[in-house]
Order: structure tokens, then C-alpha cells, then sequence
């Protein structure tokens, strides 16, 4: 066991990954010599070698095209998008081609591709450092879509997700890369893919939410008990697939749901959160499901943390959905 | 007097008005000029309007749309086509990462009145990948419009409305009703974005559904009035966003069911987010839950009987709303 | 101010069937070597290579016929086009990987997939290994190290690098041979393949088929440059220009790229100039848009009868076997094709497989929905027969 923050516990994962099956290769923009800009590959490149671990050219579409080449010719590459407000360049290669390969083959040519990506702001980095676009990617069939919010969920997360044989989008909360911090074991270990943890119970309202906003949820349940009100935080850890029972279970005692999330509010991964709910527990819901997201405006710089879900709204948004 | 067009000659005919009556309008795309567009939408517009107003380019999306975003940021109003819209995938970092944010990354000094069309969705037998509706990722996408017409006299109202917006819009067209025929008001017209429109009236279940597969929530709800005699309230909101939702919760209000009926993926599908604003607005008026008829979740097959299999049919719209009504 | 006349779009008119500057000729259109040229290949292996080819233009020509009468939803065929096809191909080794375009299906008839499961795919039915998911002229054949078609234009060509990347990480030698067309050359993917195969020194080689047209637009609307050969030149790989329609040219130019790739070397480009000699797919009507007597012009030019013309000159080749390769490739073209259309249409239930390795909760969810809703109304299917 070791303290580990979240770019440490995405490093253990690699590098476990790395030396346990030679067709995991790890490479993207700056990630082998100087170790990516978020340090998650660092040493990497010197320990297994330039071969496994490398830099490519600036180019998205060029990276994940040639993943999915070598996902076909049966190596498991976790290729990195710097950041995920860049990934656009390669949103074709990733919805009409990775994500549809196995369907197109019949099932002969998998896509074990997991591309991992900083996503979510609150690092003060404007329209183009803060993007959460997980909506596109949870929408498109043959994709799964993981966020993890901590240190010992990204490892065990990460660990599955380059040992499943469908594409994974890893999503990785940068907000909380380094102030996530704890305890995680320092050998491999997995943690199944769809799979919700309850990181607060209450009896009062249901918490839905994942990534960087996990974080909030949990402030917001100390403030709400303060109060007396018991939030039940479900941290879901994984879009595609979902933990729609753990979901249910949870609404079913509380009636109550407030859905969180940092991307736009509009047709964001909360609409399909809310919806689920809305039709197959709509008898134990005693009032509106809430929603406490992203505005529908890009990204802002300064205003940022105006922007962003964060504690108070949440226990608003419970105390609207108590009272109603 | 009304002319009974074709969704296509409907669309020729708003192009050419708003290049007559706009200098700035220009018409840009793979195979518009000289082929007069895949879908010949954009018939005789070369030879009416020139080559310095009908461009033909390479197959380069992301190109043609980062041209068209600079020349709407210079004042021009281009018109883009993309021959499916499945092929704006590969431009989509121009649109969701410059056309949807320059008005705001500029403080509004500069503007992208820019319309990316073409057609979206099922379009017979073109499989997964000439067959998405993808107006989900652009509806999530702020200062973007996101148009979804249904009849002729719509496509050419609503087209008109789209290029004399200051704003970018994305127009998603069905490639199977090109050649559908409807009436077509005579003269100027255009219909506002952001306004939606009761295709039906009825009293027990609102249904909301939009572009090609409306035809088949209208034909559903028939189906319900003389076999089940359920009436329903079929709502088109026509725009995706900005979405009528006031029109939708006025329905819902009145009938106390809705059902969502879409072309396209359910999971996080754009049915989602009138869904969850119904549960969260008419929450007090629902007796039951809000149901979605949308394609199942997988990439759309190539054989036409599968393909019709994951489209939203009309027995499963009528299933939908009997559950909705416990009839 | 309304925008200038576009200054890149020359004249609409169609190239001449001239061979451009630079290009490597071997073969010449009577079937006579061109001087101090030698053929590239052994005997036996023209032969073969010329039969796949004759059999390729007998397949399209009976698959176009059969489309026609509405019993394939579509078709793209390879007319004009074999020796780029077929003579880049017979230079690889059966372990290479080919990454394909829209006209390259007939290599995997070369590399053994039988005519059965090709036909099953262009008709979608239950015997199709991809059940009916695709469009036609899109086979799976992994098995024969042939990645599946993507209709997406272009998008191939990265497929193409991390093919030979991954070859050359696993220490083996194989090599991938990834083709575009004309047009695919201006899509922000196929430069991305390029510079990605070219820093990582991938084993690759780019066959850019260049047909003269993408769909209605002429390769002068699709680019200034005078040649596509020297799209490769920016980002440091090595092309060549050869006549696309000789198939010596085409097997030599592939056979260097390969060994060059092979052995170290890094990627290359090859653009063959060719003509499409039909209509870009069933789907097109190329009378509307370019001038048909170009088209005549070329057909003294074919690949298929040129390669025959030096097969006779060399006495490996009669009017004889022509006849017996003719007939007996119809006769089982009928044969297995009868027996493929008679197969029926895939189970409801095969929709939602491999969408992932196993299947989600809202897709089993799905599935079991669908399956009661057939069970009840029987299948939308039906109705649109």
C-alpha cells in the first residue's frame, strides 16, 4: 500500500499493465521522453523502452487511427489525448471507426483501445483545457466510457479497462489528479467495469454523479447532514456500462435524485440519467428530478468556479428536491 | 395557392431566394456545382448564380467547414453541404470547438451565421456508417442551432430562417424524403427557429417526435384513434435547440402522458433531454412515465430488413402508447 | 463582399488518357516491353495475377447486372482499375496486411476467401459473417489479413500505419498496404497516416489509386499539385508515380515499396494512374457530369487485355483458355450465386451482437424488447418485402 494521488495511481496502473503483457504500447503527444504534461507516464519510456512507450506527431486523428490499426493486428494500445477538448480532431476515427470495427467484422476484429484523457476544468484552463465530453462518447454504441474520482478507483478502473476487449474512453478528472489523494495497493488489482460505489448513505435524497464533481457531492453530503439531511452518494465510476440497478436500488428508498455532472446541462449524460429514472421508477419518485450541471455556454476562464457544480448547489438542488 | 414541391425542390427553391435576396449567401460543398449536389438539392444554381457563389471542393470536411467558419466570421453567409451528415463527423472539432464559440470567445465582435445541411439518419441501406443521426452531439453543444424539419414547406421555411440566422445552425435533413412530396405555401415565407408546431391535436397522450420519423408517430396516432381510440397529441418542436419546451409542457399538461418518438440512438439521445424537462416541469401532471420509441443501440445494418428493425416503427409507437395510457 | 471566383478549380474538363511526366511505364498498351524494360515476375505468376484480374472484370460486370435488376442494394467496381488492384497485391505476402478502399474487395478472392461468403456479404443474408451490417463491396476478412472496408473516406490510412506498427513492434516483418483513391488524398486523415507512418518509420506502403475522379470531381478540382505522388514528399516518404494501368509497372513500384519496408526502410507511396472506366457506383450516372469520349479514349489503355497481350506474345496464353477461364468462372458465379441468394435474411437477434464483446444491460434490454415486439407483430422486415 502506498498514498498515491491519481496521476501516480494512472502510473502504477501503466506501468503494471506494461510489464505484464508486451502488447500493451503507451504512446501519444509527449508522453515518452519528457513523460506526458501531467507527468502520468513519467519514467515509463526508460523502463520499458522507446518501442512501447512513445512520443507521435501532433496530429488526434493520426494517434487513435493508428490504434485501432494496431488494436486490429491484436496489440491493446492506450494511446493519450492530451487533452480531451483536442480529441475532436479524432471524433471520426472514434465513433465511426473504432467504435463500430467489432460490428463490422462480425466480431473478428476487436477494438482492446483504451485512450485515456484529462478531462473537466477547474485548472484554469479556459474554452480549450476544460472540456467534459462525455456525452458523445456515452451516446455512441460500442464504446464504454469510464471516469474514475480516485486514486484507488483510476487504477483498478484503468487496469480493466486495458484488459477489456472493447474500446474504453478513460476519462481522468484533472481537477482531482493530484488533490485525490490514497491509500492503493502497489500490485495490479481490477475493478469491474459498471460497477457504482456508494461513497455516502443517506435515506434522504439520491446523488448521481462521477469524476471531479464526486468530490463536491461529498461536501455537499456533510453540509446536507448538517442540516439533517441524509444524501446518498453514488459515485458511478463507469457511463457505458451503466450500474443501472445500484441506480434504482437507491432511488427506490429515497424518491429523491439530484444528477451532477460538470459537462452542458443540455442533452448532457444527466438528461439519459434522468430519463432512466424517470421511466422505470417515475411510482417512487416524490418529486422532480434534479439536475446540477455545466451551463450551456462554453467553457469560461475567470468565472470557472461559478461554472462548475459545486457544493452549494448541489445541497440546493437537495433541499429544493426535499421540500418539494 | 399552395404548389406541391419535393423536400428537395423546396430547399432548391430557399437557397435561391436568399442568394437572390443576399449577396453574402454562398453555397459551398462536395459535388454542389457542376453534379448539383448528391441529393440535387442545389439543381441549377451554378449556372444561375456562378462559380463565385457555388463552390465545388475537395473531400476535405474539415476543411470546407474551417473555410466557411472564416468566411462567416468575415460577414459572408455560407451555406454548407455536407453530402451525409455523417461525414460532418470528420469536421467536428470545426464546428463544436470554432463555429459554436467564437461568438463568445470574440465578445461578440465576431459571428458564424453559417447553416451546415445535408442529410442525417437512416438513408436505406448505407449501413453504420451513412446512416447516424447525429444530431445528439451537436444538440449537446452550446451556441449551436440544431434544426430537424419534417414537411416540405418546413425544410424551405425553416432553411430560409437558418441562413438569416446570426448564428451557426446545423440542419439536419432526412436523406429518404428528398424526394417526399407536401404542400408549399406561395411567396415569402419563413418559420422561426425555436418554435415548435401541433402536427395533431389530441387529449390523451402527447407524443413528440420530429423530422423523417414524425410520419410515423402521425401514423401511429390514426392507428390509435380507430383501433384503440386513443387521441393523441403529436408535437413537432422542429428545432432541437433552441427547444420549444413550453409548447411540449403545455401538452403534456393536457393529455398527462408522453411519449418521445425519435430516429437515432435512445441512450443519451436528444429524447433524453425532453424526458428529463417533462419529468422536471409536468412532474405533478404525469400519470405515467415518460416512454421513448428511438432506434435500438447499435450501429444501423445494411440489410434492409434489419435496418427497418431499428428504426421506430408504428406498432411500437402504438405499444409505447397504450403502456403510457394502461390501455 | 461575395467571395472571388474559386482560383483552384481549372476547366471542368476530363483528363486525357496521356501518360503524366515521371511516370514509370514497363508494359506498353500492345503488350510489348517497353525498351530495356524485363518483366517483373515469373511466368506462372503473371498468369495467375492476369486470371484474378479477368476474373475480377467478369465478377463486376455480372455483380453490375445483378444490382440493375435490384437484386444487390449497391456496388463499386474495380473496371479499369485491376492491375493497380491486383499487380500491388500479388507483391505482398499472404501475412501482409491489405487495408482497402472502395475497390479492392476482389484481393480477397485472390487470397482465398471463397466466392460464397463474398457473395453472402453483397446480398447481407444470415450466411454473411457480418450479418447484413454492411453495405456491399465491405467483406470481413481478417483471416485472410484484409481489413474490413469503412465507407468513411480516408480514415483508413492511420488503420494502415498501426497495422505495420504493430507488425514491427511485435518483431515480425509483415508489412501493411494501406489504398485511397484520388480524392481520399485531400482528407485530413490520409495526411495524418502519412506523418504518423513517417516519424514511426511504420513498414507501410500507400497505394493511392488515382482514378481520375471522386464521384463527380475531377482530380484538377481535388488538387494543384501536379502530380498525388508529391503529397508524400512533405511529410518525407518516398513516392513513386507509375502507369496504373500496366501492371508490371504497378507489381515493381509494390515490390520495392514492400522490400523497402520490410527490411528497415520505412513507408512509401505509389500512386498509380488509372482511369475509372465506370460510374463511381451504382449509385452515379457518370454521362451527367464528364465527357464519355475521354472515357473511349482510354479503353485502348485497359490493364486486363494489355496484361493478356504480353501473356500471348510470350505464348502463355490462347484464345482457348480465355474461353475456358471465361466460362468456367460464369458457370460457378451462377452456380454459387443461386445458392447464396437463396439464404435467408439474418435473425433479429444478430443485430445486437458484437457491439461489444458482451452485450450491455440497455442492449440486452433492447434485444429482449425487439424480440417480443417481432414475437407479436412479426417483423417490420416483412413489410418492406
Amino acid at each position: 500500500m502506498s498514498v498515491m494521488n491519481i496521476i501516480q495511481a494512472v502510473h502504477s496502473a501503466l506501468d503494471s499493465e506494461l510489464a505484464r503483457d508486451p502488447d500493451v504500447v503507451v504512446f501519444g503527444e509527449d508522453v515518452g521522453r519528457f513523460g506526458g504534461v501531467f507527468r502520468a507516464t513519467d519514467g515509463l519510456q526508460a523502463k520499458y523502452g522507446e518501442d512501447r512507450v512513445f512520443d507521435t506527431p501532433l496530429s488526434e486523428a493520426g494517434i487513435v487511427g493508428t490504434a485501432i490499426g494496431m488494436a486490429a493486428y491484436g496489440m491493446r494500445p492506450v494511446p493519450e489525448i492530451q487533452f480531451a477538448d483536442f480529441i475532436y480532431p479524432a471524433f471520426d476515427q472514434i465513433v465511426n471507426e473504432m467504435a463500430k470495427m467489432r460490428y463490422r467484422s462480425g466480431g473478428r476484429i476487436g477494438q482492446p483501445v483504451t485512450i485515456r484523457t484529462p478531462v473537466g476544468g477547474g485548472i484554469r484552463g479556459g474554452h480549450y483545457h476544460s472540456q467534459s465530453p462525455e456525452a458523445y462518447f456515452a451516446h455512441t454504441p460500442g464504446l464504454k466510457v469510464v471516469c474514475p474520482s480516485n486514486p484507488y478507483d483510476a487504477k483498478g478502473l484503468l487496469i480493466s479497462a486495458i484488459r477489456d476487449d472493447d474500446p474504453v474512453l478513460f476519462l481522468e478528472p484533472k481537477r482531482v489528479y493530484r488533490a485525490a489523494r490514497g491509500e492503493v495497493p502497489d500490485e495490479p488489482y481490477t475493478l469491474p467495469l459498471g460497477k457504482a460505489a456508494r461513497v455516502a448513505e443517506g435515506e434522504h435524497v439520491t446523488v448521481l454523479t462521477y469524476g471531479a464533481t464526486v468530490h463536491e457531492a461529498l461536501k455537499a453530503a456533510e453540509i446536507a447532514r448538517g442540516e439533517g439531511l441524509a444524501l446518498d452518494v453514488l459515485d458511478l465510476r463507469s457511463l457505458v456500462p451503466l450500474d443501472e440497478e445500484a441506480i434504482l436500488e437507491s432511488v427506490a428508498r429515497t424518491g429523491r435524485v439530484v444528477i451532477v455532472h460538470e459537462a452542458p446541462r443540455n442533452c448532457g449524460f444527466g438528461a439519459e440519467l434522468a430519463a432512466r429514472i424517470a421511466e422505470k421508477a417515475l411510482l417512487h419518485l416524490e418529486c422532480p428530478i434534479e439536475r446540477v450541471a455545466g451551463f450551456d455556454t462554453p467553457f469560461p476562464y475567470t468565472l470557472e468556479m461559478d461554472y462548475l457544480p459545486d457544493a452549494k448547489r448541489i445541497v440546493a438542488a437537495a433541499r429544493r428536491a426535499f421540500s418539494y | 395557392m399552395p404548389r406541391t414541391l419535393q423536400v428537395r425542390e423546396a430547399l432548391n427553391e430557399a437557397l435561391a431566394e436568399e442568394m437572390e435576396r443576399d449577396e453574402r449567401v454562398f453555397v459551398m460543398g462536395e459535388e454542389v456545382g457542376h453534379y448539383q449536389g448528391a441529393y440535387k438539392v442545389t439543381r441549377g444554381l451554378l449556372e444561375r448564380f456562378g462559380p463565385r457563389r457555388v463552390w465545388d471542393t475537395p473531400i476535405n470536411e474539415g476543411g470546407f467547414a474551417g473555410i466557411g467558419i472564416g468566411a462567416a466570421m468575415v460577414g459572408l453567409r455560407p451555406v454548407i453541404e455536407f453530402m451525409t451528415f455523417n461525414f460532418s463527423l470528420v469536421a467536428f472539432d470545426q464546428i463544436v470547438n470554432n463555429a459554436a464559440k467564437i461568438r463568445q470567445m470574440s465578445a461578440g465582435r465576431l459571428s458564424v451565421p453559417i447553416v451546415f445541411r445535408g442529410g442525417g439518419g437512416a438513408a436505406r441501406m448505407l449501413a453504420a456508417q451513412h446512416s447516424q443521426a447525429t444530431e445528439p452531439y451537436y444538440a449537446h453543444v452550446p451556441g449551436l442551432k440544431v434544426v430537424v424539419p419534417s414537411t416540405p414547406a418546413e425544410y424551405k421555411g425553416l432553411l430560409k430562417a437558418s441562413i438569416r440566422d446570426d448564428n451557426p445552425v446545423v440542419f439536419i435533413e432526412s436523406e429518404l424524403m428528398y424526394g417526399a412530396k407536401g404542400e408549399v405555401p406561395d411567396g415569402e415565407y419563413v418559420i422561426p427557429l425555436g418554435v415548435a408546431d401541433v402536427k395533431r391535436p389530441g387529449t390523451d397522450c402527447t407524443v413528440v417526435s420530429w423530422g423523417r420519423i414524425l410520419h410515423t408517430a402521425l401514423e401511429a396516432a390514426e392507428v390509435l384513434a380507430k383501433e384503440h381510440g386513443i387521441e393523441c397529441e403529436v408535437v413537432d418542436p422542429r428545432t432541437l435547440r433552441p427547444l420549444d419546451e413550453q409548447a411540449i409542457f403545455a401538452s403534456v399538461r393536457k393529455t398527462n402522458r408522453c411519449v418521445v418518438v425519435h430516429e437515432g440512438w435512445r441512450y443519451g439521445g436528444v429524447g433524453a433531454e425532453v424526458v428529463d424537462r417533462v419529468q422536471s416541469s409536468c412532474f405533478d401532471w404525469l400519470d405515467a412515465p415518460v416512454e421513448r420509441v428511438c432506434n435500438v443501440d447499435v450501429p444501423q445494418p445494411y440489410a434492409r430488413e434489419l435496418e427497418e428493425l431499428v428504426l421506430p416503427s408504428v406498432e411500437r409507437v402504438v405499444d409505447a402508447v397504450r403502456r403510457a395510457s394502461y390501455r | 463582399m461575395p467571395p472571388e471566383e474559386n482560383p483552384t478549380a481549372p476547366a471542368h474538363d476530363a483528363p486525357h488518357p496521356a501518360l503524366p511526366e515521371g511516370a514509370i511505364r514497363l508494359l506498353n498498351p500492345d503488350g510489348t516491353l517497353v525498351p530495356g524494360a524485363q518483366a517483373p515476375m515469373g511466368r506462372e505468376e503473371a498468369v495467375r495475377l492476369y486470371e484474378a484480374m479477368r476474373r475480377q472484370r467478369i465478377l463486376d460486370e455480372r455483380m453490375l447486372v445483378l444490382q440493375r435488376q435490384g437484386r444487390i442494394g449497391f456496388y463499386g467496381a474495380a473496371q479499369g482499375e485491376e492491375a493497380a488492384v491486383f499487380a500491388s497485391a500479388a507483391a505482398l505476402r499472404p501475412t501482409d496486411w491489405v487495408v482497402p478502399a472502395l475497390r479492392q474487395a476482389g484481393i480477397l478472392l485472390m487470397r482465398g476467401l471463397p466466392l460464397y461468403e463474398y457473395l453472402c456479404q453483397l446480398l447481407g443474408n444470415a450466411d454473411d459473417v457480418t450479418r447484413g451490417r454492411q453495405m456491399p463491396c465491405h467483406p470481413e476478412g481478417s483471416r485472410f489479413h484484409y481489413l474490413t472496408m469503412s465507407s468513411c473516406i480516408a480514415t483508413q490510412v492511420p488503420h494502415a500505419t498501426g497495422l505495420a506498427l504493430a507488425a514491427k513492434k511485435k518483431g515480425r516483418d509483415d508489412v501493411a498496404v494501406g489504398y485511397t483513391g484520388d480524392g481520399a488524398t485531400s482528407e485530413g486523415d490520409f495526411h495524418a497516416g502519412l506523418v504518423m507512418a513517417a516519424a514511426l518509420r511504420a513498414p507501410a506502403v500507400f497505394v493511392v489509386q488515382n482514378n481520375q475522379w471522386s464521384i463527380s470531381v475531377p482530380v484538377s478540382r481535388q488538387s494543384a499539385a501536379r502530380n498525388l505522388a508529391s503529397r508524400a514528399r512533405a511529410t518525407g516518404i518516398p513516392s513513386a508515380l507509375v502507369d496504373g494501368n500496366d501492371a508490371f509497372a504497378v507489381y515493381d513500384a509494390t515490390r520495392r515499396a514492400v522490400e523497402r519496408a520490410r527490411s528497415g526502410g520505412g513507408p512509401s507511396l505509389i500512386e498509380a494512374y488509372t482511369y475509372r472506366m465506370g460510374a463511381h457506383t451504382t449509385s452515379d450516372d457518370p454521362s451527367r457530369y464528364r465527357d464519355e469520349g475521354v472515357t473511349a479514349a482510354w479503353r485502348p489503355l485497359d490493364p486486363v487485355d494489355r496484361l493478356r497481350r504480353w501473356l500471348e506474345r510470350a505464348g502463355l496464353w490462347t484464345g482457348e483458355r480465355e474461353e475456358a477461364l471465361s466460362q468456367g468462372w460464369v458457370q460457378e458465379i451462377k452456380e454459387v450465386w443461386a445458392r447464396a441468394e437463396a439464404v435467408p435474411r439474418p435473425g433479429v437477434d444478430s443485430l445486437f451482437e458484437d457491439v461489444f464483446r458482451a452485450p450491455t444491460g440497455e442492449i440486452v434490454e433492447q434485444r429482449d424488447a425487439l424480440r417480443a415486439h417481432v414475437e407479436r407483430f412479426g417483423s417490420a422486415s416483412d413489410e418492406a418485402h
